[in-house]
């Protein structure tokens, strides 16, 4: 019997093993399908990784590092190369290796299972179905891990972050990169990612443009791109078009989160993971979630640190807390979801975080906490939010004591 | 006065900075923004990563990074340089790789174990 | 010196080779591509119609139905996914009830069995996605799906085993005949043999033509399609059609045998298997009027295949006018799925009067496959021990184990690409679409077939995915 059974090996469960073994549970498992730890740390060989938690800038490899060493000593056991089939109410998890197929029982579950990208049919782009059109990720992979290039000429479709950093990858390995193809009006990635890996090589970002058209019979030869109007539909006489072999496609990330559906965990449609407490609780007593499995992030930091709130409230469960209720946060449009969706009653944490995405460019603006009689309870001025970029905003305990029933976050533009 | 997006952390502050009076920067957030939007007009440098072969191992490619930022302009030099690098397998975390390079004073490290 | 050479090998070449195969004759099956089901058998609805479709009378409506029942034996056979979920033609009007009537006369004038036309309510009642304005429906119970592929592969996997030579990448360049020998010239070499089946497909006319007179015309039409993840997999539990009309043929609604929803198609003069914006677009516009909460967000794949529509609007199956002992299987388009193994055999009986056919003493007839995912825990632990590849899982998505990528390259007819892999054993079929498991399988594929991974095909050949080694030596 394991006090808690962490699924999965990247930078989530690391930090909540990690967390779960300062916290002193014995029995800690994670349970990893690759052969080795870390995730898609492993092949995000640039830096950007852990001035949140480790106050430096590291690369992925690294952040990983960093975790597998502090790890090493410990009683947390590893099983490797071992994928998950399925896990449910009671605890139980399936999993299969070279070994067999067994089940493990364990007194609470970690969900770290990360995200995975959406590929081509997602957005149904037209064309032809030869070689040469990868996710970043995948293309990520051949050519840092492997050591392959996929492609000489290059078009990225979507401005996320994996596909700006393959453009500079890709650019600094010989590659042509032609464009950056963004169908909204702003880019999905963060703004340092724009300057350091598009604009440092002169690589031009297509705003409110998609690609149209892919040709080429067995490997890609061409694209066209248009631009969109304001339904995202192309505009017929503003083709332009590229004489290519490749196409990333670095359109968005999806929670992974079959496992979870299979155990009647209860999804947020807009998030596409977990719907969490506070405390990284999901609708399952006794399972928890964190990092991409819940929502995208953009910095494995924000994930560790999360994963290290699944591990307190995992701790806190084995220890027999009780809640007496809970209390709903709920959004307004122009806020893309709130994570967590429910907060446990009776408050017991002195500050509550909340992270969210708003779904449109914001300048200077304001954000407000306000319960069910419209009360504001708190509010945080920003200067400026972006879609690209979580935000997070810290309520104190106090300050949500005063409120009645549910919560709601909302934005104005100043 | 130049505008830039600091690329120090995440958060990506809007900064100005005003050639005329020794490159004060305005917008920052921190002492990283103030040192990056200074250098970034007066030597802009990058920490560059890469991969550079490996051999004897089950591994072929060594993700590596240089331990400090380099010239902006030395970037796709340093990259000629590696890309003609081989080590043998194994290697550790922080090992270095290739000792200054470019003549820089600056090393490149690998960035993870690999047998 | 071979009996007979069998040109192509999609639905019609892989079955005629399967029935072949069971007697003594030495049989070559050339392949343009580098597998087999390559071509329209690849690419299309995998539905097995139940027959109502075709005017009484012609090829069309015969073989559909004979075919149709072989088609549910061979499955089981061959261990072939297949089911028999039903098809509704829909009807919005009176107009389009009164093609429901002519259909059902049709289906009773040609040997279909338990079809009932049924009113709104009870179309609702089967399907409750259904759109309101629905006025009523055909039902035909025996209507299936298939997984057409692994059909033609699991048929030609046989073939070989009971000793048909199938010679891939062989493209016909040539035909000549003289002394009652032709002798077809490919890329690859030259085949000598007594009789020649033409089931090129698409290309059947261009192949008839290297030697014969112009009998028929092949036009290629274009079909695209949306297949859409396994959550979309229920929206509906039959295939739906809607009435041919005016407008068009219509676009279908159904569930696939792997658990999915397919979508589609249109129709469009082209000889390219491009998916087009226009097209996706009427695709999706169309399928709403009889699915309307089809959610297209959930979408894993498009794909277009190409349909061989000929001039005589019927199928062509018969010895060539110009060439005596060229047998045509031509213009095999909707419903030549369902129509094919009734296709073969009426090759096999068109030989049978040219020369004596004797079947082998010992011919195989069914195949079995490893579906890990199906197997119970037992059963799966039991594979594990004796080959721990059966335990580490390479596709997520579709539980898709090493031991079974593995066994697709070297099985009977190795699979030479990673979409070969795919249509062996669903590896990167879901939803993910290979983003995981693709460079997965590309390694697998490097080290069981000992080559560069810059000879790893994603499809046919020319589609390598990678283009060189990032560092030089």
């Amino acid at each position: 019997m394991f006090d808690v059974i962490i699924i999965g090996g990247g930078p989530a469960g690391l930090a909540a093993a990690k967390k779960c073994y300062d916290e002193g549970l014995e029995k800690i498992l994670i349970v990893e399908r690759d052969t080795q730890l870390g995730g898609i740390l492993n092949q995000c060989i640039h830096t950007g990784f852990g001035l949140g938690v480790f106050k430096e800038e590291l690369s992925g490899p690294e952040f990983a590092h960093k975790y597998i060493e502090m790890l090493r000593d410990t009683r947390v056991e590893v099983m490797l190369d071992t994928m998950v089939l399925e896990i449910n109410r009671d605890k139980e998890v399936t999993v299969i290796n070279g070994n067999g197929y067994q089940k493990l029982q364990a007194k609470a579950i970690i969900l770290a299972m990360g995200c995975r990208e959406r590929s081509r049919g997602a957005i149904a782009t037209p064309g032809s179905r030869g070689a040469g059109v990868y996710t970043a990720g995948a293309a990520q992979r051949y050519i840092n891990i492997d050591g392959y290039m996929v492609g000489k000429r290059v078009v990225i479709l979507g401005s996320g972050d994996i596909g700006l950093i393959m453009a500079r990858r890709m650019t600094l390995e010989g590659a042509e990169v032609l464009a950056c193809v963004e169908i909204n009006p702003y880019s999905g990635g963060l703004p340092r990612n724009i300057v350091q890996c598009l604009n440092d090589f002169n690589i031009p970002l297509y705003l409110s443009h998609t690609i149209t058209k892919i040709e080429g019979e067995n490997r890609v030869e061409r694209v066209t791109i248009a631009k969109v109007d304001e339904h995202f539909q192309p505009i017929e006489g503003t083709e332009i078009v590229f004489d290519c072999d490749t196409v990333l496609l670095s359109i968005g990330l999806i929670p992974e989160n079959e496992l979870s559906k299979v155990a009647g965990i209860e999804l947020d449609k807009r998030t596409k993971g977990p719907i969490v407490y506070e405390n990284m609780e999901t609708s399952v007593e006794g399972i928890f979630a964190c990092g991409n499995v819940v929502h995208v992030h953009d910095l494995a930091d924000n994930v560790a640190m999360e994963a290290e709130k699944a591990a307190v409230g995992v701790c806190e469960y084995l220890k027999g807390r009780k809640s007496e209720g809970s209390v709903d946060v709920t959004t307004y449009e122009m806020i893309g979801y709130t994570v967590p969706q429910h907060i446990h009653l009776p408050l017991d944490k002195n500050k509550y975080d909340f992270f969210f995405r708003v779904r449109k460019i914001f300048g200077p603006s304001v954000i407000y906490v306000i319960d069910s009689e419209e009360n504001v309870l708190a509010r945080f001025n920003r200067q400026y939010i972006i879609p690209g970029t979580m935000e997070k905003i810290t309520v104190p305990k106090v300050l949500l004591e005063k409120g009645k029933g549910n919560l709601k976050v909302l934005i104005e533009e100043k | 006065m130049t505008e830039l997006i600091c690329i120090g952390c995440p958060r990506g502050c809007h900064l100005h900075v005003d050639e005329e009076n020794d490159y004060k920067v305005t917008g920052n957030s921190c002492n990283i923004g103030a040192e990056y939007g200074r250098n970034e007009l007066i030597n802009p440098t990058r920490t560059l990563t890469t991969t550079i072969r490996l051999s004897g191992g089950n591994h072929h490619s060594l993700p590596v990074r240089s331990a400090h930022p380099i010239p902006k302009k030395l970037l796709f030099e340093a990259m000629e340089v590696l890309n003609h690098r081989e080590v043998k397998a194994p290697v550790k975390c922080g090992d270095v790789v290739y000792a200054d390079i470019l003549n820089t004073g600056i090393d490149i490290v690998a960035t993870r174990d690999l047998d | 010196m071979y009996d007979v050479i069998i040109i192509g090998a999609g639905i019609v070449g892989c079955s005629t080779a399967y029935y072949l195969s069971q007697y003594d004759l030495k049989v070559a099956v050339l392949e343009a591509c580098n597998d087999v089901s390559m071509g329209t058998t690849r690419a299309n609805s995998a539905i097995i119609h139940a027959g109502y479709d075709p005017e009484p009378g012609t090829l069309m409506a015969r073989h559909n139905v004979k075919g149709a029942l072989m088609i549910r034996e061979l499955c089981r056979r061959l261990d072939v996914p297949y089911k028999q979920c039903g098809a509704l033609v829909v009807g919005f009007d009176d107009k389009d009830m009164e093609t429901i009537q002519t259909l059902y006369e049709r289906g009773l004038v040609n040997g279909v069995e338990f079809l009932k036309i049924l009113n709104r309510e009870e179309t609702h009642d089967l399907e409750p996605q259904l759109s309101a304005d629905i006025k009523g429906a055909l039902l035909a119970p025996t209507s299936a799906i298939v997984s057409p592929w692994e059909l033609a592969l699991a048929l030609m996997e046989v073939a070989v085993e009971n000793g048909v030579e199938l010679k891939l990448n062989n493209k016909v360049e040539a035909i000549s005949k003289s002394d009652e020998v032709f002798t077809v010239r490919t890329s690859e070499g030259e085949y000598h043999g007594r009789y020649v089946v033409n089931a090129a497909g698409i290309y059947s006319d261009a192949i008839h033509e290297m030697i014969g007179q112009k009998e028929f015309t092949i036009t290629k039409t274009k079909g695209e399609y949306y297949l859409l993840d396994k959550s979309e997999g229920r929206r509906v539990s039959h295939t739906i059609f809607q009435c041919p009309s005016k407008v068009g043929k219509g676009v279908l609604v159904s569930p696939t045998v792997h658990g999915n929803l397919i979508v589609g198609p249109n129709a469009e003069d082209s000889d390219n298997t491009d998916t087009t914006y226009e097209g996706l677009q009427f695709v999706r516009k169309t399928a709403v009027r009889s699915v309307p909460f089809i959610s297209f967000g959930d979408n894993i794949r498009n794909f277009a295949g190409i349909r061989a529509k000929n001039d005589r609007g019927d199928f062509i199956v018969e010895e060539s006018h110009s060439v005596p002992g060229f047998y045509n299987i031509a213009g095999i388009m909707s419903p030549g799925l369902s129509s094919a193994p009734s296709l073969a055999l009426e090759a096999v009986d068109w030989l049978k009067g040219k020369m004596e056919l004797h079947k082998k003493a010992e011919y195989k007839e069914t195949r079995k496959k490893v579906r890990f995912n199906q197997l119970s825990a037992e059963e799966k632990n039991e594979l594990i021990k004796k080959d721990p590849r059966y335990g580490r899982i390479i596709c997520r998505c579709e539980t898709v184990t090493e031991g079974e990528i593995v066994e697709a390259i070297h099985g009977v007819i190795p699979a030479v690409s990673i979409d070969a892999v795919k249509r062996r054993c669903n590896a990167g079929m879901g939803r993910c679409q290979g983003g995981f498991c693709g460079g997965k399988v590309a390694e697998i594929l490097v080290r069981e077939r000992g080559i560069s991974p810059l000879d790893v095909l994603q499809n046919q050949r020319g589609t390598n995915i990678l283009v060189r080694e990032l560092k030089v030596k």
